[in-house]
C-alpha cells in the first residue's frame, strides 16, 4: 500500500469514525439545544437500537434485514424516548441537575433490564454478505486504498439522517416551531406554537437517531447491555466541541474529532490518541468556550 | 429479678453456642471461594465458581477431606480489587477458612497477595497470567508467560510465519505477554511488523485495520480482553482480513467467549491453552459431563475453570498426603504430590508453585469447540520470570511463608 493511500484511508477512516459520532451525538445536541436536558440515557438508546436490530434479523433473516431494521430501531427508539420525556424529563424540566440524574437511573434500569432479558454477555448482530465487500483502488495515486461497503454503508445512511433533519428543521412547519421554541419558548408559546409538543416530538427524534446509530454500531461491534457507555462520552464531546444545539456544529465537531483521532492514530496508538483528544478539547474549549458553531438562544442565554 | 433471669437466659444460651461450634467443626472444614459474582468480571467468574463447587460437591459425596465435609464460604469480590482484599481478609480472620480458591484478574491477586502472607493463608489462582510474581502463598496453576504465549510463537515459527503483528488491550498483561513475545521475536530472527494498544472496551479499530493492512504481516497475536475482540474481529472482517485470509492468535478467547461472540465469525482463528473441551481422555470425559449434568447440557467449559476444578482437586489430594489442614504443610504436600491424572492431562506443581502443564494450539470450528492442531513435547515447566525479559531474576523453592 503507498503512502499517501495510507493517509487518505485514514481520512476515510477518520470521517467514517465522524458519522458515527454524528449519528450517536445528533439527539443529545437536539434535546439539549431545545429543551436544556442532559439526557445521561441517551447511550442506552444506542443500546435498544443494538438489540432492536439483533430480534429484527432474527424474525427478518436475509440480505435486507438489516434495511428492516433501521426503522424498527428508529420508531422503538423514538417510541422509549417519548415515554421518558412525558414520563420523566417533562416533569423535571427547568431542573436541570435532577433530570442529570434521574435520566442516570433511568440509564441504570435499562442497562439491567437489558441484562435480565438478553444476558450480561451480549449478542450478535452478523453484518449481511452484501455489505462484506471492498472496494480497493487498483490505479492512480492512491492504489492499494481499500474501502469497506460497511463503512460507505454508514457514511451514506448518515448523510440521509443529516439531510432528513435539515430539511425538517429548515422546510417543515414543524422546524418552523422548532426553531421557534429554540429561540424563545415563551415567545413562540404566546404565538400559539404548543411547545409541550415540540419538546416531545424533538426528544423522540433524538432518541430515533439513536437508535439507528445503535443498529450501525452493531454491524461494527458487539451488543451488550453497557454498548451505550462507550459512546456516550465522545457523544457529549461532540455536543460541547458543536456548540450546544446546533445541527451544523455537530456536525464540524464529529468531524473535527474523527479525523483528529484517525490522523493521530498514524504516529501513537489509541490509548494516547484518547489522551491527546481530551486535550485537544479543553484546549480548545479554553478558547472557543461557545464551540464552533454560537446559537442564538434566549434559552441558552438564560 | 427480671434482670437476673435475662442474664441467666444468655448465659444460657451463649452455653448452647459455645457447645455447638466445636461439634460442628468436628465434621466439616471451611475453604474459601472469592470470585465476581458481580460487576464487569462477573460473566468469566461465575463459571469459573461454578466448576470450583461441582469439584467441592464431587469430594463431599466422596466422603469429603480426611473425614471431613467440606464447606465452601462464597464471597463476591466485585470485580474490584479492594474488595477482594477485603473479603480475603474476612474469610482468613472471620470464617477462619483453611484455603482460599479465586481471583481473576492480576490487579485482584496483586490486591489480595498481602492478605495471604501476612495472616500465612494459602490462595490457589486458576488464570493464566503475565508471571512475574512468586510468592511463598499463591498457587498458580494458571499458564505462566512460557505456557501459553511461548508455545505459541513456537508454533508460529513452525507453520513459517516470520511478520507478527501484536495487538492487545491496554493494561498488564498484553503490555507484559508482548514484551516477552519482543525479545523472543528478535532472538529468533522473526520481524516485528506493528504492535498497537486499545484501551479496555475500545470499540474503534479503523486505524489499527489500516495499519495491519500496511504492515502486512503473517500473523496477528492478539491479546484484546472481553468485548473488543468482537469489535476487532467484525472490522477486520469488513475490511476483508478473516482469518482464513489473516491467521489470528488470541490468548483470551476460550469455549465460553467463542459460543457468545458466534463461532461464525471466529471460525478458523486460532488460540493457546493448556485445555480445550475437547481434549480426549475420560477424566476430561467425566468432568465435562458432571459440569454438564449440573449446569445445563449447553454449557460449555474452558481453561480458567478447569484449572479452578483442578486447584480444589490438588488441594485435597495435598491435605490427605499431608494429614492436615495446615496452608505450609499442604503447600509442600502439593509440590511433594508428584504428577497427577486430571482433566487437563497430567499435571503436578513445581517448587516454584506453578503448575507443569502441556501447551496445546486449537484451531476454533463453526460448532464453537477447538481442533486441537499442536502440542507441546511434553508438559512444559512454569518460569515465572522469562529468561531473556528478566534476566537473573528467579523464583524458587519455597520453605517459608
Amino acid at each position: 500500500m503507498q503512502e499517501s493511500a495510507f493517509l487518505l484511508g485514514q481520512v476515510f477512516n477518520g470521517v467514517s469514525v465522524a458519522s458515527l459520532f454524528v449519528l450517536a451525538a445528533l439527539g443529545l445536541a437536539l434535546s439539549f439545544g431545545l429543551m436544556r436536558v442532559i439526557n445521561m440515557a441517551h447511550g442506552e438508546m444506542l443500546m435498544l437500537g443494538g438489540y432492536l436490530a439483533y430480534m429484527t434479523l432474527s424474525v427478518v433473516p436475509g440480505p435486507l434485514g438489516i434495511l428492516v431494521a433501521l426503522p424498527v430501531a428508529f420508531l422503538g427508539a423514538a417510541l422509549l424516548g417519548a415515554v421518558l420525556e412525558f414520563a420523566v424529563i417533562h416533569r423535571l424540566s427547568a431542573r436541570p441537575l435532577d433530570t442529570l440524574l434521574a435520566t442516570w437511573g433511568v440509564s441504570l434500569v435499562l442497562q439491567q433490564a437489558a441484562r435480565n432479558l438478553f444476558g450480561a454477555i451480549g449478542v450478535q448482530v452478523i453484518a449481511p454478505t452484501w455489505l462484506n465487500h471492498t472496494v480497493t483502488l487498483h490505479s492512480g495515486p492512491f492504489s492499494g486504498l481499500d474501502l469497506p461497503f460497511t463503512r460507505l454503508f454508514i457514511l451514506l445512511v448518515a448523510a440521509i439522517v443529516l439531510g432528513a433533519i435539515a430539511l425538517l428543521l429548515n422546510k417543515t412547519r414543524l422546524g418552523l416551531y422548532v426553531r421557534a421554541v429554540n429561540q424563545d419558548r415563551p415567545v413562540a408559546a404566546a404565538m400559539g406554537v404548543n411547545a409541550r409538543l415540540v419538546d416531545l416530538l424533538v426528544f423522540s427524534l433524538g432518541t430515533g437517531v439513536a437508535g439507528l446509530a445503535g443498529v450501525i454500531l452493531a454491524l461494527l461491534g458487539p451488543v451488550t447491555p453497557t454498548v451505550g457507555q462507550s459512546y456516550i462520552v465522545p457523544a457529549f464531546l461532540v455536543v460541547i466541541l458543536g456548540g450546544l444545539g446546533s445541527l451544523v456544529g455537530t456536525t464540524i465537531a464529529s468531524l473535527i474529532i474523527g479525523l483528529f483521532t484517525a490522523l493521530i492514530e498514524i504516529f501513537v496508538d489509541v490509548s494516547v490518541a484518547q489522551v491527546l483528544l481530551l486535550v485537544f478539547v479543553i484546549v480548545f474549549i479554553q478558547f472557543r468556550p461557545q464551540g464552533v458553531i454560537t446559537v442564538r438562544s434566549r434559552a441558552l442565554e438564560g | 429479678m427480671a434482670l437476673k433471669h435475662i442474664g441467666l437466659a444468655a448465659a444460657l444460651l451463649a452455653s448452647t453456642m459455645l457447645g455447638t461450634v466445636p461439634a460442628r467443626a468436628d465434621g466439616t472444614v471451611k475453604v474459601g471461594v472469592l470470585q465476581s459474582l458481580s460487576g464487569t468480571m462477573a460473566i468469566s467468574e461465575v463459571p469459573l465458581e461454578d466448576a470450583e463447587l461441582l469439584a467441592i460437591s464431587q469430594l463431599n459425596a466422596k466422603g469429603g477431606v480426611l473425614g471431613k465435609q467440606i464447606v465452601p464460604v462464597e464471597e463476591d469480590g466485585a470485580s474490584d480489587p479492594s474488595t477482594f482484599a477485603q473479603k480475603a481478609t474476612k474469610l482468613l480472620q472471620e470464617d477462619k477458612v483453611v484455603t482460599v480458591f479465586g481471583g481473576w484478574t492480576s490487579s485482584s491477586r496483586k490486591a489480595m497477595l498481602p492478605v495471604f502472607q501476612r495472616l500465612h493463608g494459602l490462595l490457589w489462582y486458576p488464570v493464566q497470567f503475565e508471571g512475574n510474581e512468586c510468592s511463598p502463598n499463591i498457587m498458580y496453576s494458571g499458564a505462566q508467560p512460557n505456557q501459553q504465549a511461548l508455545p505459541a510463537l513456537t508454533w508460529a515459527e513452525q507453520k513459517g510465519y516470520k511478520k507478527i503483528f501484536l495487538i492487545g488491550s491496554d493494561y498488564v498483561y498484553p503490555r507484559t505477554a508482548n514484551l516477552i513475545l519482543k525479545k523472543h521475536i528478535a532472538h529468533d530472527g522473526l520481524t516485528l511488523s506493528g504492535e498497537e494498544y486499545v484501551p479496555l472496551g475500545g470499540t474503534d479499530f479503523s486505524s489499527i485495520v489500516a495499519e495491519i493492512q500496511k504492515a502486512g504481516p503473517d500473523i496477528i497475536i492478539n491479546t484484546l480482553n472481553g468485548d473488543s475482540n468482537v469489535s476487532f474481529f467484525k472490522q477486520m472482517a469488513a475490511a476483508g482480513l478473516t482469518p482464513d485470509k489473516l491467521p489470528v492468535m488470541s490468548f483470551s478467547i476460550a469455549e465460553p467467549e467463542a459460543k457468545a461472540m458466534g463461532p461464525s465469525l471466529l471460525a478458523g482463528s486460532y488460540t493457546s491453552w493448556n485445555y480445550y473441551q475437547s481434549l480426549p481422555g475420560q477424566t476430561n470425559a467425566d468432568f465435562v459431563a458432571a459440569y454438564k449434568a449440573k449446569y445445563g447440557a449447553d454449557s460449555v467449559v474452558d481453561d480458567p475453570m478447569v484449572h479452578g476444578y483442578v486447584d480444589v482437586e490438588e488441594w485435597a489430594a495435598a491435605v490427605t498426603k499431608a494429614g492436615t489442614f495446615d496452608p505450609k504443610a499442604v503447600r509442600n504436600a502439593a509440590v511433594a504430590l508428584g504428577f497427577e491424572d486430571s482433566p487437563l492431562g497430567s499435571v503436578k506443581f513445581a517448587p516454584n508453585l506453578s503448575m507443569v502443564q502441556t501447551g496445546y494450539i486449537g484451531e476454533l470450528q463453526p460448532d464453537g469447540q477447538f481442533k486441537i492442531i499442536w502440542t507441546s513435547p511434553g508438559p512444559i515447566t512454569p518460569q515465572p520470570y522469562d529468561a531473556l525479559t528478566f534476566p537473573g531474576k528467579s523464583c524458587v523453592a519455597h520453605t517459608a511463608f
